[in-house]
């Protein structure tokens, strides 16, 4: 097993909850340092990964939430140099998965990207517009460096098709546990016990469920419909906003959500 | 039966969220299967020449031709049914949705063409129709977005960025990625992820096909250069295709120069170069800054807004099968004042790029027995505000 992909797999065995909290971070919002600060937080409140987005111009993925702080990140300076940057100074604390979009991968070359992440002891990498058709050079060149590349998954996948994700599959598979776009959401409209086994039925490595998980009753169900990994962003990512717009203190704010989460994931 | 073509050359692929690979899949399927069908063919063929009033004419432009110095030929997209060539793709996708069993139809639209087709086949086959405009279109393409509302369309007004067309398309991707069951996504132009370059393609080659006979029969001959303006490039790669087996044929596409090349402030990803990048699905011709963000376009016309472009006009340019030249917005308006002037023809802001490419660049390259064709893409009813406004005649 690569580098990246043992300390991921450390941190999914070692979480000593019903499942890991891996907790999403727009790198560079409100600004470098503070996200850098907001990171810490996440860790004290019992994150066991960290999920860092690399703020992009144009996130098909995502919802309202995580693009308006994309847009504000880039807005305030974050360039993929600085935030990576950043994320040297997180991995220090925290196991770091890197979520970018794939044309900043392109523009630096997979092969440069690849390497400066494993330079920088970031661990793994998820691109959310990088399916399998596409993913062969990416993942050559991640695996050449001993950086995760993480797959996606989503309720539209058919069996046969997760079983050849889930044979590429390096340090978990990400469950898109909605058909939709990242933000928070009231109620799950799928039944994730179903996704989550079928992922499971194909997959080596721990299978963690993200969209729309916003509060510890939502991460519990995920946990007890069998995640053993739980990704929450859009909240957290309101609740950094929402801390800058009233000038409150952004960690501390999404820090005390962290907390909430892992309370409620306490076995 | 030959697939669909994912890649053109290094150009294209397929590079969107999982959630939307089974539908990518699905849709190419449905196309293969449709596209030899000649129940499908027969019905999308009567209503091209029974509702869109194909096949478009092909006029000589004679006092246009007198000014340019040589004959040119206009491919009069502009007289079909909704004002553009839109309405051949639009119609030939909505047919496709209804075979596949779809219900919604979604679309993006720039300057509103794309749009008002949509809404016109959704409102033709019953089929509830959703269209994604930038806040900034929707002001300078008021007429239209008024024509799709009374189609029984839902505007819905897209205010993030730029407020322009490549905003309009990032929305209408992320309702896809979320009613992906249900919902067709026609796209407008030949871009998007596999198989949307060449289905798009497939649909506006009728231009060219059309174009070629109709010349041959006029002249004898065919013509030395055909023009046709870039947004996304669906008219002119419809227009060339029905030319790119003719050697002897140089194609021009005209990309929106904006307030010139130097300025950055222009919609000309072809014209300058510059490495590759993913825009929205595919890997083509893009504006990028360094870290691979993309940057804004710009140009006075809102269908040449845009700063990408479709993956196989990136390769015929790399081969060189294909040509791309930059035209700024006050030649752009120039030609859409002249056009007027000389010939009777109000030209789609659009189009006016393609126009005035022949009466600038394509003038000092012609001698007197060149022969031009250009495809007029569209009519200019829904930029005459814009552009009365900005060449400073409009009244009191
Ligand atoms: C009349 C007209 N021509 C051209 C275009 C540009 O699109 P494309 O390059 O796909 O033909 C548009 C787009 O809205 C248009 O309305």
């Amino acid at each position: 097993m690569s580098d990246g992909a043992t300390r991921i797999a450390a941190a999914f065995s070692d979480s000593g909850r019903r499942a890991a909290l891996m907790p999403y971070l727009m790198a560079g919002f409100p600004d470098i340092d503070t996200s850098v600060r907001i990171a810490t937080a996440y860790a004290d409140a019992g994150a066991d990964l960290l999920e860092l987005g690399v703020p992009f111009s144009d996130p098909l993925a995502d919802g309202p939430v995580i693009h308006a702080a994309a847009t504000r990140a880039l807005e305030s300076g974050a360039t993929v140099h600085s935030v990576l940057e950043a994320g040297t100074r997180i991995a220090e604390q925290i196991p770091v998965v890197l979520m970018v979009y794939v044309n900043p991968i392109l523009a630096r070359g997979p092969e440069r990207f690849a390497a400066e992440l494993a330079q920088r002891g970031i661990s793994g990498l998820i691109v959310p517009d990088l399916p399998l058709e596409e993913s062969e050079p990416i993942l050559a060149a991640c695996d050449a460096h001993g950086v995760a590349l993480v797959p996606l998954v989503a309720p539209t996948t058919p069996d046969d098709r997760m079983a050849t994700i889930g044979r590429t599959a390096r340090g978990f598979v990400y469950t898109v546990s909605v058909t939709g776009t990242t933000g928070e959401r009231t109620s799950n409209q799928s039944d994730p016990a179903t996704l989550l086994a079928r992922v499971k039925d194909h997959s080596t490595v721990p299978v963690a469920l993200g969209f729309g998980i916003s509060n510890g009753a939502q991460a519990k169900a995920a946990a007890d419909a069998g995640a053993d990994g739980v990704i929450v962003g859009s909240r957290l990512v309101r609740a950094v906003a929402e801390a800058v717009d009233q000038g409150a203190d952004p960690a501390s704010a999404a820090g005390s959500v962290v907390a909430e989460l892992a309370d409620a994931l306490v076995r | 039966m030959s697939a669909v073509e994912h890649r053109f050359g290094p150009y294209g692929g397929q590079y969107v969220p999982e959630t939307l690979i089974p539908a990518l899949v699905e849709l190419e399927a449905a196309w293969v299967a449709a596209r030899e069908d000649a129940g499908y063919r027969a019905e999308l063929d009567a209503l091209l020449n029974d509702y869109v009033g194909r096949p478009s004419p092909l006029y000589l432009a004679s006092r246009l031709s007198e000014e340019a110095g040589h004959a040119v030929y206009l491919k009069r997209e502009d007289l079909n049914h909704t004002g553009a060539h839109k309405i051949n793709n639009a119609l030939g996708q909505t047919l496709l949705a209804k075979r596949m069993g779809k219900t919604r139809i979604i679309a993006e639209t720039g300057a509103g063409s794309h749009g008002v087709a949509t809404a016109t086949a959704c409102a033709l086959l019953g089929l509830e129709c959703i269209v994604y405009m930038g806040t900034e279109d929707m002001r300078r393409q008021q007429p239209n977005v008024l024509r799709m509302e009374l189609l029984g369309a839902r505007v819905a007004p897209v205010d993030a960025g730029s407020r322009t067309l490549k905003e309009a398309v990032s929305a209408t991707i992320r309702d896809w990625v979320s009613n992906v069951s249900d919902t067709h996504y026609v796209i407008g132009s030949c871009v998007g992820p596999a198989p949307f370059p060449a289905l798009v393609r497939d649909l506006q080659r009728v231009i060219g096909d059309e174009a070629r006979a109709q010349i041959l029969e006029k002249t004898g001959r065919l013509p030395d250069r055909v023009i046709a303006c870039v947004g996304g490039g669906s008219n002119a790669i419809g227009t060339f295709t029905g030319f790119v087996e003719d050697a002897s044929v140089q194609l021009i596409g005209a990309e929106a120069a904006g307030e010139g090349i130097e300025s950055g402030r222009h919609g000309a990803p072809l014209t300058v170069g510059g490495r590759g990048g993913v825009l929205h699905g595919s890997f083509s011709a893009i504006m990028q800054d360094e870290d691979g963000q993309i940057l804004e376009a710009h140009s006075i016309s809102a269908g040449l807004d845009y700063p990408g472009t479709g993956p196989e006009h990136a390769y015929l340019r790399d081969t060189g099968r294909a040509h791309y030249a930059g035209v700024t917005d006050g030649e752009a308006l120039a030609a859409f004042k002249r056009l007027a002037e000389l010939e009777g023809i109000i030209p789609a802001l659009e189009s006016a790029h393609a126009v005035a490419w022949v009466l600038a660049a394509g003038r000092e390259t012609a001698t007197e027995d060149t022969v031009d064709l250009i495809c007029l893409s569209g009519r200019g009813d829904k930029d005459l505000a814009e552009a009365l406004d900005k060449l400073g005649l409009t009244h009191e």
